[in-house]
């Protein structure tokens, strides 16, 4: 079964001093097979981050179809989608997004007990596999911007979702710790067998991919705004 | 379980405002605990000092101003009454018990009362109880210059078997009016918890005989304690003194009159009762407030927690969990106020008149009132909660520019 499959997916904006709305994402396909790993690149407000939040859920579609495995997402509501995002998809973001008052073993806990429920000696040891076993009760002020990564990835697969979606996860790291950070991405998803979808506008990171899709060229929205 | 480690983890965050809404809200429960105990037990020890009297019979006056001054030994006398008046009260067929009771002077503020050795050996200060003279004393002798000191006075006096004073003429204590007679202390009296605790007690004819006291009243006496055989008797003695001629006063029955004290009062409690309200409204508008101001900053935090799967509603939760949790923390110093309050409260009291509070007794509102202040708590947090409830997910996620 497919990880992920969209259909003619739409999504607008509505936008101050315009009548009606923006489209920002107007997508007639994309699929991902289970365990999967594909690159998304596109410029910078091509609808890249807005894709990724209709797929988990955190924005509501306005058209279209939205697959994870056999339950369609697009057909709940948002409780629904909340339980559905906590059970089957990791987020990892940009700006890693930890919670600054918790610290590494506790981010990784808070993200479990909203899914399958708090695995302490589970949330350990994926922090000792991103290689921070001893940093378990530091708080993310207190590690590197490669370190915060690596708990957000820690974080993103604890759930062992069947999905995860990575938005420019290299875009605040230096390259050493891009390459590094993304090597691990790529491993986790494997050893974990989810799905991977990144974003990303890097020509290094894209490169590494099999399989590139160009948002650019894939959602029309984004064609319209370039043209 | 995920909700208490975000409410803790929260709260030690933002310990500052934590603690100055916890402690307003102790203020609100303490006072409002407080307020509401005193009253309640005031009123009630209040009446029960009568013991076993069921009437004071005293010169023409306020019931109230005879009652304070011969049961509380508060307050001037109202006047004299002649002690042929007092033996023929007592020989009464309706009355079993009537004793005299002479003041006029006092040893560095505390009163001394002149009486009769049946006040000792026939009276109860508490119901069922008679006064009981410390090991090692003994009752005053009539006709001798012997004084028995009650514990309170005695302990504040520093006043023990075989000391000697000297009086002090008035109910006040003046260091220029000393009286020449030299009294021996033979007792002190173990603590009934009453207004007799602060009296020094000496023989009727002493006091009445005084040097310098006036020679023509010298037998009168100041107001005559009086227990009847049957309780329905006092509508007859009560016709026969007041409404017959105006030289007297008969107080009766002693708690409506001690009623009269505390509706002379109400309106202290009420406003302090509602100054206490004042200040829960004041403390509930701080939670509010506080949680609220925090949510700016919170509002990344709420999108993560979304992000990563919580529902709304959860994050709702946690708001008004979190305002309920400093409520919560709020009533524990509560609590403790209140035996603080209590405390002072109750020695002031047991200072001015003897009558002793019970700082530990159990009552409702110790409960009532925190459950109040914790729903009022947790219904401040529900403002924020909203907020929270409402806020978006997508755009919080974005990195801050
Ligand atoms: N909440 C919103 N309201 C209005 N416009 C938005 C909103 N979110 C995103 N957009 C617009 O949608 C477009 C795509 O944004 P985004 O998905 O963040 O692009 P990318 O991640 O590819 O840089 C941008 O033009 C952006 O201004
Ligand atoms: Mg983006």
């Amino acid at each position: 079964m497919d990880a992920l499959k969209i259909r003619n997916l739409k999504k607008g904006f509505s936008v101050p001093g315009q009548v009606g709305s923006l489209t920002v994402v107007d997508l007639p396909e994309l699929t991902l097979g289970a365990g999967e790993q594909a690159a998304l690149s596109g410029s910078s407000g091509s609808g890249k981050t807005t894709l990724l939040h209709l797929i988990a859920g955190i924005l509501p579609a306005e058209t279209g179809t939205i697959h994870l495995g056999n339950v369609e997402m697009t057909g709940l509501g948002e409780a629904g989608r909340d339980r559905l995002r906590a059970g089957t998809i990791g987020y990892i973001f940009q700006t890693f997004n930890l919670l600054q008052g918790f610290t590494c073993l506790e981010n990784v806990l808070l993200g479990m007990s909203f899914g399958k429920g708090a695995d302490r000696a589970y949330a350990m040891s994926l922090l000792g596999r991103v290689g921070l076993g001893d940093r378990l009760d530091y708080f993310p002020r207190q590690l590197s911007t490669g370190q915060q990564q690596r708990v957000a990835v820690a974080r993103a697969v604890a759930n062992r979702p069947h999905l995860v979606l990575a938005d420019e996860p290299t875009g605040n790291l230096d390259p050493e710790n891009a390459r590094q950070a993304l090597a691990l991405i790529r491993q986790i998803c494997t050893e974990s067998k989810a799905a991977l979808l990144l974003v990303s506008h890097d020509p290094l990171v894209l490169a590494g991919f099999d399989r590139v899709l160009s948002l650019s060229q894939l959602n029309r929205a984004a064609l319209k705004e370039v043209g | 379980m995920i909700l208490v480690l975000l409410v803790r983890r929260s709260l030690r965050q933002h310990l500052l405002s934590t603690l100055v809404t916890a402690l307003s809200l102790a203020l609100a429960g303490g006072l409002l605990m407080s307020v509401w105990v005193v009253k309640g037990q005031a009123r009630e020890t209040f009446t029960r000092q009568t013991g076993s009297w069921d009437a004071v019979l005293g010169a023409r006056g306020s019931k109230l101003q005879l009652v304070l001054n011969a049961i509380f030994h508060l307050e001037a006398s109202p006047g004299n009454v002649p002690f042929a008046d007092y033996q023929a009260i007592a020989t009464n067929r309706a009355v079993a018990l009537a004793v005299p009771i002479a003041v006029g002077d006092n040893f560095r503020g505390y009163r001394i009362v002149g009486t009769l050795t049946s006040l000792f050996s026939e009276a109860e200060p508490v119901p069922g109880r008679k006064f009981r003279v410390a090991m090692g004393g003994r009752v005053f002798e009539d006709g001798f210059r012997e004084a028995l000191v009650g514990s309170f006075a005695a302990r504040r006096l520093g006043l023990k078997v075989g000391d000697t004073f000297r009086p002090y003429h008035g109910l006040n204590f003046d260091p220029k009016a000393q009286h020449e007679d030299e009294y021996v202390v033979t007792g002190v009296l173990e603590p009934s918890n009453t207004p007799a605790d602060r009296v020094i007690w000496i023989p009727l004819a002493g006091l009445q005989n005084m040097s310098g006291h006036a020679a023509a009243t010298a037998s009168d006496v100041s107001a005559v304690l009086v227990k009847l055989k049957s309780p329905i008797v006092g509508q007859q003695l009560e016709m026969m003194y007041n409404r017959q001629g105006d030289r007297f006063t008969f107080a009766w029955p002693l708690g409506t009159t001690l009623a009269q004290l505390f509706d002379k009062m109400a309106w202290f409690d009420k406003v302090l009762e509602l100054v206490a309200y004042l200040v829960a409204l004041v403390a509930a508008g701080s939670v509010l407030a506080s949680i609220y101001n925090s949510m700016s900053a919170r509002r990344r935090d709420m999108a993560i927690l979304r992000a990563l799967g919580a529902r709304r509603f959860t994050v709702f939760a946690s708001i008004v969990l979190e305002a309920t949790s400093v409520a919560v923390l709020g009533m524990l110093g509560a609590w403790v106020l209140y035996l603080l309050i209590l405390t002072a409260v109750a020695s002031v009291i047991q200072t001015q008149t003897g009558v002793v509070l019970q700082v530990w007794a159990w009552n409702p509102v110790l409960l009532t009132a925190p459950a109040g202040l914790v729903l009022l708590g947790a219904l401040a947090g529900v403002v924020p909660a909203i907020k929270a409830y409402r806020n978006p997910v997508a755009e919080n996620l974005l990195p801050e520019s």
